[in-house]
């Protein structure tokens, strides 16, 4: 009678989410591996071809693809390091002991509240008539013209703007960490003789490693997955010369209507963020130290 | 000497500062101006206020109903997340047996499946539940609120799950030899100690579903039911060339996020360096 009971109040209390959750992630993530082998355009009425691997050897031969894939390593590998270390630079900044430092704090961080699909547009006007503005007005025009016309200039449109979103947020894990640092520990390396640099490099970096960790693996998703900037900012273009890898199986999904092959796609997509973010976790947690 | 120095790092700080938020300077200054105005220089201040173009705005954004619909969306599926998901993780960390350790080792571990991979065969299912359930899943508010819940639950869980761990039991067992059932123990007792967490869930998920653009650009078709984002493309996509008007309706849309910046700034810090440290 008891036990009858006690089941019945789990599954009262955790089944309602787990249904939603099924119904909502693991389902449709199952039946995505299933589209990933089938042809089809998506209409209802047409049929859906089994093709085997056909989809998965067609990706390596697709040019637009794997030069989505290029750009999306290219721009996250950037991002992520400009974004560290900014971020790490602002959490210096603000976890000194200047007066101005909260105020600091609260300007740095506004952008990541404001969504990436808004801040693509706003940079957006920056980039072309701001920009071009300048240039015509001071002379600069060999570094200020319409950045979203060139190709690589778009590429670095696209790290400009995903750093000053992200570079804020990080700053505040980096802040977590540093304030953990015990004071005594800080003092006790001053009255040994050593200089700012020398606490900063031997004292306060392997101590914040874990928040190093966490900074890295936002950064890194968080890049390898952008998606609302690219919509807004640049829109894939010129050319598709900034089409990263989510927004490439988005148009093959619904634009092109590929579905399977656009789903298989997906898949691959998968099985690298997966792997690039477990491969990250695990070296930089070896480097962790235990206090 | 010292004084000195660290006076003028301070101001150069502050007008690094100023210089890094320039590009919403940008906007609010522009919104204020006419075509003319705002081609012949762009970061001069407005010469006239004028609130001509958020009028217009407004209207072409069909600003107040997206907003209204943003705001329903946010706050139900925020609500739902915290009540259901609390109850789970309480449930799961309070029996310890195989079954609770693999459902939220399920939980953790989707995690890491980027939405891309599995948006494609989510519209299908949903469309099949339309089709065949017939329970109106694609363009309303209610099956956005409803797949939200389905993916804000994972981190939720987890965050959950990883406070009550440190909550002792004693409370929940005296309360329990007093005559309490399960539901009255969690809601009076429990619930009300999760507190830092439920404001740590409530301000991450805010900020993810107030701005989230792509599921709601594939559920919602209906003009009247847009969301912020969504009406914020749309009218991209037709009025790109009038910056001014355009410049309005960002405004519009950064107002409500700074206000509540401000507001719940010290709340809003801490949950999110709570919500990435627990990682």
């Amino acid at each position: 009678m008891r036990r009858k009971k006690d089941r019945a109040w789990y599954a009262f209390f955790v089944f309602p989410l787990l249904f939603i959750f099924t119904t909502v992630v693991i389902v449709p993530f199952i039946i995505g591996i299933g589209y990933a082998f089938i042809s089809w355009d998506g209409m209802p009425l047409n049929e859906k071809v089994f093709v085997g691997m056909k989809n998965f050897i067609r990706l390596f031969s697709d040019k637009r693809f794997i030069s989505s894939a290029w750009h999306t390593v290219l721009f996250t590998v950037i991002s992520v390091a400009v974004i560290n270390i900014l971020g790490l630079t602002f959490a210096l900044v603000v976890t000194s002991n200047l007066k101005i430092r909260n105020a600091v704090r609260t300007m740095l961080f506004m952008p990541y509240l404001i969504g990436g699909l808004i801040l693509g547009y706003i940079w957006k006007f920056i980039f072309t008539d701001l920009f071009k503005m300048i240039g015509e007005t001071t002379g600069l025009d060999g570094f200020f013209f319409s950045w979203l016309l060139n190709p690589k200039f778009s590429l670095a449109a696209m790290i400009v703007v995903t750093t000053w979103q992200m570079a804020g947020y990080i700053m505040i894990i980096y802040i977590n960490g540093i304030q953990g640092i015990s004071e005594d520990i800080v003092e006790a390396a001053k009255v040994d003789g050593a200089n700012f640099w020398q606490t900063l490099l031997r004292i306060k970096f392997p101590l914040i490693m874990p928040s190093f960790t966490i900074c890295l693996f936002m950064t890194l998703s968080n890049c390898f997955k952008i998606f609302d900037v690219n919509v807004s900012l640049t829109g894939g273009g010129p050319n598709n010369s900034t089409e990263m890898m989510a927004m490439n199986i988005y148009n093959e999904i619904f634009s092109l209507n590929n579905f399977g092959y656009g789903q298989a796609k997906a898949i691959i997509f998968f099985i690298a963020v997966a792997s690039i973010t477990l491969i990250q976790v695990a070296i930089t947690k070896k480097r962790e130290v235990e206090m | 000497m010292k004084k000195i120095w660290k006076l003028l790092l301070s101001l150069l700080i502050i007008g690094f500062c100023l210089f890094y938020l320039f590009p919403i300077y940008i906007v609010v200054v522009n919104s204020f101006k006419d075509r003319q105005q705002l081609y012949s220089n762009m970061m001069a201040p407005p010469e006239v206020f004028t609130f001509e173009y958020y009028n217009t705005a407004i209207g072409k954004m069909n600003f107040l109903r997206a907003f209204g619909n943003s705001f329903i969306v946010t706050i139900v599926s925020i609500a739902f997340i915290v009540v259901l998901s609390s109850m789970t993780a309480w449930m799961l960390v309070r029996t310890n047996n195989k079954l609770s350790n693999i459902i939220f080792f399920i939980f953790v571990a989707t995690m890491i499946i980027p939405f891309q991979t599995i948006m494609m065969p989510l519209m299908q299912i949903m469309g099949w539940i339309r089709d065949h359930l017939h329970i109106p899943m694609l363009n309303t508010l209610g099956g956005l609120i409803y797949m939200n819940v389905g993916f804000g639950a994972s981190m939720a869980v987890f965050l959950y799950h990883g406070f009550i761990k440190s909550v002792p039991v004693s409370l929940e067992e005296a309360a329990t030899i007093d005559g309490c059932n399960r539901f009255k123990v969690f809601w009076r007792i429990v619930f009300p100690m999760l507190k830092p967490t439920t404001v740590t869930v409530m301000i991450l998920d805010v900020i993810w579903i107030w701005n989230d653009y792509l599921l709601p650009s594939l559920t919602l078709s209906d003009k009247a039911k847009r969301t912020i984002p969504l009406s914020t493309a749309s009218f991209f996509g037709q009025f790109t060339i009038e910056w001014n008007l355009a410049m309005a309706g960002l405004t519009m849309t950064i107002i409500p996020v700074i206000i509540f910046y401000l507001a719940a700034q010290k709340y809003i810090v801490k949950g999110v360096a709570a919500g990435a440290v627990k990682l």
